[in-house]
Parts: C-alpha cells; sequence; structure tokens
C-alpha cells in the first residue's frame, strides 16, 4: 500500500503541528477566561465603592426628605426619587407600544420598503447621541411651552427607549421557530391572536430582557434630561397628589401637575451635586449613586426572576 | 332514521341542520370578524401606525436639527467642520471652530473600540462554548450587571477612583513608552494631568462601558449558531479554539460587527462619564493624554448657558455634524453587514 | 500524556476482512440515566455495518460512541473499551482530536459551514497547517471524486457550499469528512433527509467507498440497510429505557433467518 499525498504531508507536519494546535487551544481558551474575570473586575470596584461611600451618607432623610441648603442638616433627595419615577412611567408608556407593534411589523414584513426603511431607521435612531434627543425635544416641546417639564423630559427618554425594543423585540420574534407560527396559523388562529398569544410569550424573555435593558438605561441617563426636565429640587408627589384631593382637583389637573413642572431625576441629581466643590454635596453624591444603582439593579433582578419564574413555568 | 341499504348510508331526518351547524355563522360578529380578516386587518393597520411614528421620529430629528442650524450652517460654511489647525471656540469673540471637538470625539471612541472589541470578543466567546453550566447563569448576569451602571456613577468613580488609581499610571507609562518616538509621538504628546482628566481617561471608562454591549451581543450570536456547525468541525477533529475561531466566530461574522457598531455608536455618544473625565478643555491638541472636549460634553456644558443665538446655532450645528456622523458610520456598518450577510446564508432547508 | 495511535491503517489492511473496530460491554451515561448498556459490536474492516432499530433505541448514542462526540455533552460518561486497530480508544490518554480524525462523522441534516464549496473540502486539511495551494487543490480535487460531486461543482468551487441541493450537499460533507483521509466513516441516517434519487445515489457512493475506508451506518430504513450492509446490528430498547444490542449478524442472516424473535418482528415490519 502506498502512503497517500495527505499521509506524506501529515508525516511531515503533524508531530509539530498536533502539539502546537494543543497548546494554542489551551493557551486561547484560557484567555477568554482571563478576559472574562479582567471584566468582572469593574463591576465589583464599583459596586463596592459605592456602596462603601454611599452607605455612610445615607439615612432616612435621605430618601424622605427635600432638599436643603448647604450647611442645614437633614436634607434628603425625595425630589430626586419622585422624579426618577414619574420619568420612567412616562417613558415607558410613550416607548413600549409603538416599539413592540413597529417589532411585530418588521419581524413579519421585513422586505416591505416600510420595513426596510424601519430597520434603517432604528439602526440610525440607536446611534443617535442622548443628548442630541434632549436638543431635539427642547426644539420641539421646550421652547413653544416655554418651560421644563417632566413630560418632555419622559418623551426624550421614550425617544432613547425605542430602538432597543424595537430591536430586540424584532429579533425575539425572529428567533420564535417559524413552524410555531404554522402551526397557530393552521389551526385557525388570526395573525394578530397568533402574534399575541403565540408568537409573543414564545418570545418574551427575550423581549424582557429588552425592556429591562432600555429601562435601566433610560433611569439611568443624563444628558437627555439637561435641557428638558431641568431639575427640581422641591418637586413633592406627596404634596402634588395630596393638595390636589384637598382642593378637589379633577385627576387630570393633578396628572397636569405632575408631569408638567421641571422635575429632577436621580442621575441629574448626581451630576449636578459631584461637580461642586463642596464635600456635603459630593458626599450627597455618593448616596444618590447608591441609590441609583440599588434602583437598576432590582429593575434587573426583579425581571430576571420573573423571566426564570416564566421559564420555569413553560417547563413546568 | 332511513337506512338506504343500496349505497350503504344513511339519514337522519330529525335532526336540526341549524341547531348543529357552527352557530351565529352569519350573525353581525362572525361577519365584522370576517371583514376584518378575524381582526388581522386592524392589527395590519396598527402595527403599520407605530412604524411610521418610529420613522417619523428619526427623520423629525435630523429635519430640526438640520432647519434649526441653518443660520449657523450659511455663516460658517464647511469651514466649521473641517479640520482646522488650532481651532478656537471662543463664544464671547463670536469664534466658532469645532474641528477641536470632531477630533477628540473620533479619537476617544476608536480607541475604546481597539480596546474593547477583543475583550468582548473573548468574554462571549467564554460564555457562550466554554463556561461550564454551574456559573453560566451568574457570569451572564454580572457581566449584564456593568450594563446597567448609569454612565454618571461611572463618571462620579471614574474622577475620584479609576483616574487617579488607574489612569495616571497609565498615562504616565504610555508618555514615557511612547512620548518621544516620532511618528506616535504627538498622541501620547505632554505627561498626563495629575487629575488624570484627558482623553485617554474617556477612552478607558468608555471601554468598560461599551464591553457589556458587545459582549452580550455577541454571545447571543454564538449561542444563536446550531450545533450541526460545531459537530461538523469536532467531528473533523478539529481542536475546540479552532472550531471556534474558524468556524463560529466566521458564522456569526455579521451578528457580531453589528454588536461593535452598537458599542461604537454607544461611545460616539457617550456625554456624562466622558463629560466628568475629559477635562474639558477648549484648546485644540491632538494627544490623547491631554484634556479634551467631545461634541457631546460640549453641548452639556455650554448649551443652556448660551450667550447668544449665533452660540446656540452653533452648538445646534455641532449636535447636526454629531448626528451626520453617527448616522454615516451607520450607513458604513450596513454595508458591511449587509456585504457579510450575502457571503453567510441562513441554514438551507433540504 | 497524550498518546498517538501508533498502528495505522496501511499495516493492517495486508489481512483481509480483519476487525477495524470493537466494542465490549460498552455502557452509555447521560448524567445517572443509561442511554446504552453493555454493548458488543465488532466492526470489520472495508465492510458496511448497519446499526437498526427503532426510535429512541439510541442507535444515534452508539454511533456517536465510535468517535468519542458523545464527549461534547457535559453530562456524558462511557464505561468499557472501544478498539480502533485493537488500541483502546477510550482512555483518558488518548488523543481525541486524532482519533475523530481517523474515525469521520457524515450528520443527517446535511451541514456545511458557510464557507465556500472549496473552503468546505479544505477545512480539514488547513487545520493540519496544509496551506500550499497545489496541496490543497489536490485534496480537494480528489475527495470530491471520491463522493461523485467533482463534475457537478468543479467550475463553481468558490460558490458557496448552500447554494447546492440538499443531496449535493450532504455529497459535499462526505468530501469534507474524507478530505482528512479518515479510516472509519461514520453515517448517521446519512440519507433520511434527502429524496429518494439523492438517497440512491448516496448509496451507490457507500459502494465506492467500502472499497477504501470501513462504513458504520445508522439507519431506520431496514430495506436500505438489507441493501447497502453486510453486517447488521439490531438494537432495542429494555425496560430501563436503555438501549441494548439484541442481535449481531451478518446481514443475509438478520433479514432471512433472524435468531432473536424481536429482531424478526421488526424486520418483518411487525412493529417499529
Amino acid at each position: 500500500m502506498t502512503t497517500t499525498r495527505f499521509q506524506e504531508l501529515i508525516a511531515k507536519n503533524e508531530a509539530l503541528h498536533s502539539a502546537r494546535r494543543r497548546i494554542t487551544n489551551s493557551i486561547m481558551l484560557a484567555i477568554t477566561g482571563l478576559l472574562t474575570l479582567l471584566a468582572l473586575i469593574p463591576l465589583f470596584w464599583i459596586v463596592g465603592y459605592v456602596i462603601y461611600r454611599g452607605g455612610s451618607t445615607i439615612n432616612l432623610d435621605f430618601f424622605t426628605q427635600l432638599a436643603r441648603p448647604l450647611g442645614v442638616s437633614g436634607g434628603g433627595v425625595l425630589f430626586s426619587i419622585e422624579g426618577t419615577v414619574v420619568l420612567t412611567i412616562i417613558s415607558c408608556l410613550c416607548a413600549i407600544p409603538p416599539g413592540v407593534l413597529a417589532a411585530f411589523y418588521v419581524a413579519s414584513n421585513p422586505n416591505t420598503p416600510l420595513g426596510v426603511a424601519l430597520r434603517f431607521g432604528t439602526d440610525v435612531l440607536a446611534g443617535v447621541p442622548s443628548i442630541v434627543m434632549g436638543l431635539f425635544i427642547y426644539v420641539l416641546i421646550v421652547v413653544p411651552e416655554k418651560h421644563y417639564s417632566a413630560w418632555a423630559g419622559g418623551l426624550a427618554l421614550a425617544i432613547l427607549m425605542l430602538p432597543t425594543i424595537v430591536r430586540t423585540t424584532e429579533e425575539m420574534l425572529k428567533l420564535v421557530p417559524h413552524t410555531l407560527h404554522e402551526a397557530s396559523l393552521g389551526l385557525g388562529a388570526p395573525e394578530w391572536k397568533t402574534s399575541l398569544s403565540v408568537m409573543f410569550p414564545a418570545a418574551l424573555n427575550g423581549i424582557i430582557t429588552g425592556f429591562l435593558l432600555a429601562i435601566s438605561r433610560a433611569v439611568g441617563e443624563t444628558a437627555p434630561l439637561l435641557f428638558t426636565a431641568l431639575g427640581n429640587d422641591q418637586y413633592d408627589l406627596g404634596k402634588i397628589i395630596g393638595g390636589g384631593i384637598q382642593y378637589h382637583q379633577s385627576l387630570s389637573a393633578i396628572i397636569g401637575r405632575i408631569i408638567n413642572q421641571p422635575v429632577d431625576s436621580l442621575p441629574l441629581t448626581l451630576w449636578k451635586y459631584a461637580l461642586q466643590p463642596y464635600p456635603e454635596r459630593i458626599d450627597q453624591s455618593w448616596g444618590v449613586a447608591l441609590v441609583l444603582m440599588i434602583f437598576t439593579l432590582s429593575i434587573e433582578i426583579i425581571a430576571r426572576l420573573w423571566v426564570e419564574s416564566r421559564k420555569r413555568a413553560l417547563q413546568g | 332514521m332511513t337506512i338506504n341499504n343500496e349505497q350503504n348510508c344513511w339519514f337522519d331526518e330529525n335532526i336540526d341542520m341549524k341547531k348543529i351547524s357552527v352557530p351565529h355563522a352569519n350573525g353581525w360578529l362572525a361577519r365584522f370578524q370576517r371583514s376584518t380578516h378575524h381582526g388581522d386587518t386592524l392589527w395590519s393597520v396598527l402595527i403599520i401606525i407605530a412604524s411610521l411614528l418610529v420613522l417619523a421620529t428619526v427623520v423629525a430629528i435630523g429635519w430640526m436639527l438640520w432647519q434649526q442650524s441653518t443660520d449657523a450652517r450659511i455663516k460658517f460654511g464647511w469651514a466649521f467642520v473641517l479640520p482646522t489647525s488650532n481651532a478656537t471656540w471662543d463664544p464671547l469673540k463670536g469664534v466658532y471652530q469645532s474641528w477641536a471637538f470632531i477630533y477628540t470625539t473620533l479619537i476617544t471612541s476608536l480607541f475604546a473600540i481597539i480596546l474593547a472589541v477583543p475583550i468582548s470578543i473573548g468574554i462571549a466567546i467564554f460564555l457562550a462554548e466554554l463556561c461550564p453550566e454551574s456559573i453560566r447563569l451568574p457570569l451572564n448576569w454580572m457581566i449584564e450587571l456593568l450594563a446597567a451602571i448609569p454612565s454618571v456613577v461611572y463618571g462620579l468613580w471614574g474622577i475620584f477612583i479609576f483616574l487617579p488609581i488607574v489612569v495616571v499610571p497609565v498615562g504616565q507609562g504610555l508618555f514615557v513608552a511612547f512620548g518621544q518616538i516620532p511618528l506616535l509621538n504627538s498622541l501620547f504628546k505632554g505627561p498626563i494631568p495629575l487629575s488624570g482628566s484627558s482623553r485617554l481617561a474617556a477612552s478607558m471608562i468608555l471601554t468598560i462601558m461599551i464591553i457589556p454591549t458587545i459582549t452580550a451581543i455577541s454571545r447571543d450570536v454564538l449561542l444563536a449558531i446550531p450545533n450541526t456547525q460545531r459537530e461538523a468541525a469536532m467531528g473533523m477533529g478539529s481542536t475546540r479554539w479552532e472550531m471556534i475561531w474558524q468556524v463560529l466566530l466566521p458564522y456569526g461574522l455579521s451578528g457580531i460587527l453589528g454588536a461593535v457598531i452598537l458599542g461604537l455608536g454607544r461611545a460616539l455618544g457617550e456625554t456624562m462619564a466622558v463629560t466628568m473625565v475629559i477635562g474639558n478643555s477648549l484648546e485644540a491638541t491632538n494627544s490623547l493624554l491631554t484634556p479634551g472636549t467631545t461634541m457631546a460634553s460640549l453641548l452639556a456644558n455650554q448649551f443652556k448657558e448660551s450667550v447668544s443665538q449665533l452660540h446656540t446655532d452653533a452648538m445646534l450645528e455641532i449636535g447636526l455634524t454629531l448626528f451626520v456622523i453617527t448616522l454615516i458610520l451607520n450607513m458604513i456598518a450596513r454595508l458591511l453587514v449587509w456585504q457579510v450577510a450575502r457571503r453567510t446564508p441562513q441554514e438551507a432547508r433540504a | 500524556m497524550v498518546t498517538k495511535l501508533a498502528v495505522s491503517k496501511n499495516e493492517k489492511s495486508s489481512i483481509e476482512h480483519s476487525i477495524k473496530m470493537e466494542m465490549k460491554n460498552l455502557c452509555v451515561y447521560y448524567g445517572k440515566f443509561r442511554a446504552l448498556t453493555e454493548i458488543n459490536i465488532t466492526v470489520q474492516s472495508n465492510k458496511i455495518t448497519a446499526i437498526i432499530g427503532p426510535s429512541g433505541c439510541g442507535k444515534s448514542t452508539l454511533l456517536r460512541s465510535f468517535n468519542r462526540m458523545n464527549d461534547l455533552t457535559p453530562s456524558a460518561r462511557m464505561d468499557g473499551e472501544i478498539f480502533l486497530d485493537g488500541e483502546n480508544i477510550n482512555t483518558a490518554g488518548v488523543d481525541v482530536v486524532d482519533v475523530r480524525r481517523r474515525v469521520g462523522m457524515v450528520f443527517q441534516r446535511p451541514n456545511p459551514f458557510p464557507k465556500s464549496i472549496y473552503d468546505n473540502v479544505a477545512f480539514g486539511p488547513r487545520l493540519y497547517g496544509i496551506r500550499r495551494k497545489n496541496d490543497l487543490d489536490e485534496i480537494v480535487e480528489k475527495s470530491l471524486h471520491q463522493s461523485a460531486l467533482w463534475d457537478e461543482v468543479k467550475d463553481k468551487l468558490h460558490q458557496s457550499g448552500f447554494s447546492l441541493s440538499g443531496g449535493q450537499q450532504q455529497r459535499l460533507c462526505i468530501s469534507r469528512a474524507l478530505a482528512v483521509e479518515p479510516e472509519v466513516i461514520l453515517m448517521d441516517e446519512p440519507a433520511s433527509a434527502l429524496d429518494p434519487i439523492s438517497t440512491l445515489r448516496i448509496e451507490e457512493l457507500m459502494h465506492d467507498l467500502v472499497k477504501d475506508y470501513t462504513i458504520i451506518i445508522v439507519t431506520h430504513n431496514m430495506q436500505q440497510a438489507a441493501r447497502v450492509s453486510d453486517y447488521t446490528a439490531m438494537m432495542m430498547i429494555d425496560e430501563h429505557r436503555s438501549g441494548r444490542m439484541i442481535e449481531f449478524n451478518e446481514t443475509q442472516i438478520i433479514f432471512t433467518n433472524p435468531k432473536d424473535k424481536r429482531t424478526e418482528d421488526y424486520v418483518t415490519g411487525r412493529f417499529g
């Protein structure tokens, strides 16, 4: 039996090569593990330090009091927390319905002119810097209205959230096996019911991740709020709602007062305090950082637990 | 009941056909459902409107920026954005040259991408292919948690911790290593300021901030690759790394490219953390080690304190420039992805 | 320590009907579940051995044990001995990468890489550091000839592997496996995803290939097993849901005069 060409070549190369292949394999795989560890260092460092510095600043007052002037004790960041909540609600309401619906369109009609334009447009929107969105809303709403407001800020944040929501929802819908889609249609369900009751739940895990990425980001964003919500360290939901009820104001009037004035948010407050040369304010900014991180991390954890429990329900 | 023996069939005269047929087949609800294809027409209209809304938002942003900056554009012409030596930005004197900001934006993001992409892809490979099942979920969570840290918190940590402890030594090291080499020294000129506020600081913080974005998407891309590809490679006697490097990464290339573009986009537009650590100097220098100002940080610092309508218009033009740069990059990215996608077909159906 | 398997094809093939691969008391576990119990089988050189049995009896698991592909499943464990040319490959010291080169595999659904036809076939040789264009051209052409695909693709070697039809893709996968010159080819229901004409071509291919290679095929199509194979192994699932080999013999005997009643029931179509 003559040896084949391949065997010749192998005999010439192999001894050196197989060892080299094995070593390359081990080294490269080890490097990926090391890189993962490397990336986790900043996480623990930041979280740890924020807990340490912020933890020593916050107390009950921090959560329950409005801002007090420098030198006066007992001030807090209640205004900031409330502002963040209001802004988040507004932005979710404005971003999630159109985003999800648009994603359904793109997922089922990717090649129509509108579908192509939408995919392109979403990519463009994803790349627009958040501060530009602030500029946009400033020109669109703040200037005509002649005042800064929560709903302007909420809208700016909503635009921020849109691309993430559309893209993730679309991707997750596409990952649902087409056989599921066909099976549902084959059983006689109309397209919209298939979309909502079959495709959407099947893709839900991933879609929720998209929502929470979007919300997390919106909660932590400052730039779009610089020229829209502006900041308001005497914002007090309790007073607004309580006062509204006391004076028998209508629901729309109360809501109007909630959303129609400038409002602070946790990151905005952090930004302002961090750059001031007063140690008190800097301490407070660490406290705000801690509250902000607890806020964003809770959103993530709650939603993740939700995803896991749904997963278990599907498997159970 | 009548039984027809010849034809082997039967029928029962007593059965009331009206009672056993589909109820309300001709009622108003059924007719409505059929005319709207059981709601599908409404659904189609709804999702089209939503899509148009999203599209309109994008268009509106560009249009507004273009419109509002008209005065400035007419006044300054192209000189506003072209590379200018010693570009000066002096609102009080009415001088507006934005090249320094454009340069700083580009250089900081580019450097961040160069650092972040290999790291992110490495992590994605580990998470998708190598990670033991027991620690996979916690590790995924932790990487994604990095993305959940708000920009201002990165900035705060940056100013007081990261800059003194990491950036300053790195900057000094770079200065010593490259500060004298002919071509590179423009990039690494001048010792880094004591505070560490510099373009380098911005780059390094940006790197940390965009790693989770690129990693998470790349990891998902890798996980979505069918197992048959892995089996085909390993079954032929490839090592695990060879399978990853030569089969999986090429297969998932378009997706990974998309991840990188998203990361780049985030870096370009990142405002708060960058503003807090970059030093906000308006001087036109080239070095990574000196303070600078990006387009976004300029807007963050000066927009609310505009001294004149021209100042505002000039800044809106900067906003427009930023928008256009990200738009162009997006298009290049789409072209790349489209090209790669042409060569990388979906799984064939026999 | 990794030991290279010393015995190569050349030395053994001078003996007619020698044993190429053998399993003694193989048990395969996924976690605590025993998927295969005490498999004993002898695979003759240059013959086609078919593994048949009802769905879920572990045929694919058994096939994948021959080239240790089960190792890719984290919870899998194999006890027992697996011999390739007389050496036990189910030990820790064996270079699995080399085993897989020598024992190649073709899968149920064609799975070409998203590369050109040329690059698909050249993938294996390139892993071994074969870089020169001439060498690669030679190997690619030879492999494509062996799988009867050359004439159909010789003018479009740089087109994507996905541009081929299902049957052609499967033959491409066979070329790809052949390019690293294995000694054994494992085929996991290679034609089940193909149309009858492509199936026939694959079967003809097997008849050609077996002159140079040893082939082990899993099939749920009994007629196919009867048509192509020299030896047949009948598997069934036992009361613990574990797969067992209940009969192994020359194909002629299995299909005309099986010793076990269950085999007889299966091949005559009474169940399965």
